[in-house]
């Protein structure tokens, strides 16, 4: 039996009927009648952001903590364009979201009208797909095909564009189980061939390594369960991309560290000198593979991935299997297993061996300064004082603090980090430390700072402070921009342009500002009990952490280089180090 | 130590095996894409072309299925192997795409385009033009004493082979369709 409503309410009633329980955003002019129906229910919590890039953000922050949706409200013309950076942060790193966007009524399309913008032209290529409705009757379809959509195959942004009239007008509602049956249904299942080349790989390799990414949370718990018992079975080593943090346990046997730029040396060596690299929902991005000329030059190369085009995209492999990782994983432990278990065991710890030595260069290792806190001294510091919460949730900024973040913190499960990994989004961390927090209220959730971006997003601290949010903001405080510090060091002759700010807010007396706790450190000695006094505070906090200025982010691969040309710390040399020619790539 | 050996298939069906992917030379490929006929999707497809730097030389479109709101796009492009595997891979995954085939490489095809010619001229330039048309099989669509237009369907080549016969002969204005192609046999 369909029901007469009006689209505003359709929307609601379909938000319901997809199980959505929180919507991120800020009402405008165009939203007007959904807003209203948002006050006459219960069932759906709205939280009021501060600026929609935040809602995005917030939303991105829900999803990926959760496996869920996030879905976003924002209004017409600069509600939807202050969207789309986090529309296309969620389409780099396949995060599923729903955002509802208000238009300007129909008649009224096209006529440059207050806070007009052809918000599906101009979110067309940041959205996996977007529509626009132009009448009632198609309201609810769209919302539930834009559910299907988001969410099915390699996972992303989309958007649905309501003009004003259209939720006015009134329409039957279609329920989701009366829906026809989509034509988008991605290929799941991976080609039984390939599956049984990959096997065949996997007896016969001497050197293999699993490279995972974020595919593998993208497919689900399932998968990660899957991935786990093949590397444990094989013995295999496994490193994976930032993504993809927390699909195998840090605190796992075979695992090698995040690999890539400023990726650990044992993973990356073991990736360049490897005869089988199985690459599993990872899709070979340039900060991951260095000179793609030079990328694993020895091995066979074989790739699990729901999307086809991310095969043979950068790299060439031997074996594409296009499916979802979790099923493509079952079907290649359920074969190697009925084919008795094998692997060339002899030659895989021979190969352990090796990658044992690689491991005594102890990439990481730092010195302490008993005056300054080093930054990755404050992060290891964290991660000791956090690694046993039952329910630690951590989230980043971009740039330096996020990669010692990926090389300090340990991830033993997945959804348990957030980072704009592709985007690389200044400003992401702190409201999707919200959303995250959102999703789970009794977890502790962290977010890694660094002062410049955690500056691009703060008046989110206007959120955390409404609703109480307990989120953490550990911001590392070097009053730079110290990755852009670090490049303009090693690529641009030691000429710092525009890459300090001059006046930094007293950020305790901010926190203060907002109702939230603000937390000052400079004190190694004095590091613990303040990390402690943040753990401890039941509400928002702000923790201040001034930290050494000029401290570099090791290793790294220089731009244009190969995994094996990589720069250490402490004592690397860095003069000369990058050529002109990896200058000019980002 | 010798690299590992991939395992032969008995099967080759997938396109990834078809060429090699590390050829350099630029081929023309003529691709047949089924799409809903909805609003926006001819600039979704364009989109994708431009914004990852893929080459349009022609580009047709018209609905083709009315009952079934389906419209075909018929564009031809050139690249290296490896970008038009890319492009028929982010092509396919468009949402509103329905099917996506490589009519280069899927099997013989025929390929016509439509272009209409005007030129003019006057005394033995005006008869030679007409008869050239005759030998092209192009008919005359409309005349003045002092101007002719020709129209052609055939190749693209064709079409190009004409263009330049007429351009002496007082070639003025040309617009082409751009190719249609389907493949041969009853499938």
């Amino acid at each position: 039996m369909s029901r007469q409503m009006t689209g505003a309410k359709m929307i609601v009633q379909a938000l319901k009927d997809q199980g959505v329980d929180t919507v991120f955003g800020y009402p405008g002019g165009a939203v007007l009648p959904i807003y209203d129906e948002i006050f006459l229910q219960n069932d759906i919590r709205h939280y009021l952001v501060r600026h929609e890039q935040g809602a995005v953000h917030a939303a991105e922050g829900y999803a990926r903590s959760t496996g869920k949706p996030g879905v976003v409200l924002v209004t017409s013309g600069p509600g939807a364009t202050n969207a789309v950076t986090g529309l296309t942060d969620a389409l780099l790193d396949s995060i599923p979201l729903v955002v509802l966007t208000g238009q300007v009524p129909t008649f009224m399309i096209g006529n440059d009208a207050f806070q007009e913008a052809d918000t599906v032209g101009i979110t067309r290529p940041c959205t996996k797909h977007n529509w626009l409705v132009r009448d009632t009757a198609n309201l609810s379809g769209t919302i539930h095909e834009a559910f299907h959509v988001a969410m099915s195959g390699r996972p992303g942004p989309v958007l649905v564009d309501i003009p004003k009239d259209v939720q006015f007008a009134s329409a039957p509602y279609t329920a989701p189980e009366d829906m026809p049956v989509s034509h988008y249904s991605p290929k799941t299942v991976g080609d039984a061939e390939r599956v049984e080349q990959l096997v065949d790989l996997i007896e016969r390799a001497e050197r293999p390594v699993f490279y995972t990414g974020g595919g593998v949370i993208n497919s689900g718990r399932a998968a990660c369960d899957s991935l786990r018992e093949l590397v444990d079975g094989t013995g295999f080593p496994i490193t994976s991309t930032l993504l993809g943090l927390g699909a195998y346990p840090a605190n796992g046997k075979r695992w090698l560290g995040m690999l890539g730029m400023h990726g650990l040396y044992e993973a990356n060596l073991a990736m360049h000198g490897c005869d089988l690299m199985i690459a599993v929902g990872a899709r070979f991005d340039d900060r991951i593979t260095g000179r793609v000329q030079d990328f694993s030059p020895k091995s066979a190369k074989v790739h699990i991935d729901i999307d086809p085009s991310s095969i043979n995209k950068v790299i060439h492999v031997d074996v594409p299997i296009i499916g979802d990782v979790g099923t493509v994983l079952d079907q290649a432990l359920a074969l190697w297993k009925s084919r008795g278990s094998k692997t060339q065991s002899d030659a895989v710890t021979r190969w352990w061996h090796q990658i044992g030595d690689w491991r005594k260069v102890d990439c990481l290792a730092y010195t302490d300064n008993p005056k300054t806190i080093r930054p990755q001294h404050a992060i290891s510091r964290l991660e000791a004082l956090t690694r046993d919460h039952p329910d630690r949730y951590i989230t980043t900024e971009v740039g330096q603090h996020q990669m010692w973040a990926a090389q300090y913190l340990g991830f033993n499960e997945p959804h348990r980090l957030m980072t704009s990994g592709g985007l690389g989004t200044m400003g992401y961390g702190f409201p999707a430390s919200i959303g995250v927090q959102v999703a789970h209220p009794d977890a502790l959730v962290i977010n890694v700072a660094g002062d410049a971006s955690w500056l691009m997003n703060m008046q989110e601290l206007g959120t955390a402070a409404q609703y109480r949010l307990p989120v953490k903001q550990f911001i590392l405080n070097n009053e730079r921009l110290g990755m852009v510090r670090q490049w303009q060091e090693l690529l641009h002759g030691e000429r710092y342009s525009h890459s300090w700010s001059e006046s930094q807010p007293d950020f305790a007396k901010l926190a203060e500002a907002f109702g939230a706790h603000g937390i000052y450190c400079d004190d190694p000695a004095d590091l613990d009990d303040a990390i402690m006094e943040m753990i401890n505070c039941d509400g928002p906090v702000l923790f201040e952490c001034v930290v050494e200025k000029h401290e570099n982010c090791f290793p790294m691969i220089p731009s244009g280089e190969p995994h094996n040309k990589m720069l250490l710390g402490e004592n690397a040399s860095t003069a000369d180090a990058i050529g002109t020619s990896g200058a000019v790539l980002v | 130590m010798s690299p590992l050996k991939i395992k032969k298939g008995t099967t080759k069906h997938s396109a990834y095996d078809l060429r090699d992917p590390h050829a350099e030379a630029q081929e023309r490929h003529t691709l047949a894409v089924v799409v809903d006929n909805e609003a926006g999707v001819l600039a979704r497809v364009i989109g994708l072309f431009s914004g990852r730097g893929y080459n349009i030389e022609s580009l047709t479109v018209a609905e083709t299925d009315h009952e079934g709101h389906l419209s075909r796009i018929t564009v031809v492009t050139t690249g290296t192997p490896s970008v038009i595997e890319q492009i028929k891979a982010q092509l396919g995954r468009i949402v509103p795409v329905h099917e996506v085939h490589d009519l280069t490489v899927e099997g013989p095809s025929v390929e016509r385009e439509l272009a209409l010619f005007k030129v003019t001229g006057q005394g033995e330039q005006r008869i030679e033009a007409l008869r050239l048309a005759e030998i092209f099989r192009a008919n005359v669509v409309d005349s003045t004493l002092a101007s002719f237009i020709f129209e052609m369907t055939g190749t693209s080549e064709k079409i190009d082979a004409f263009a330049d016969l007429m351009r002496p002969l007082g070639l003025v204005e040309l617009a082409r369709t751009g190719a249609a192609a389907l493949s041969r046999g009853a499938e």
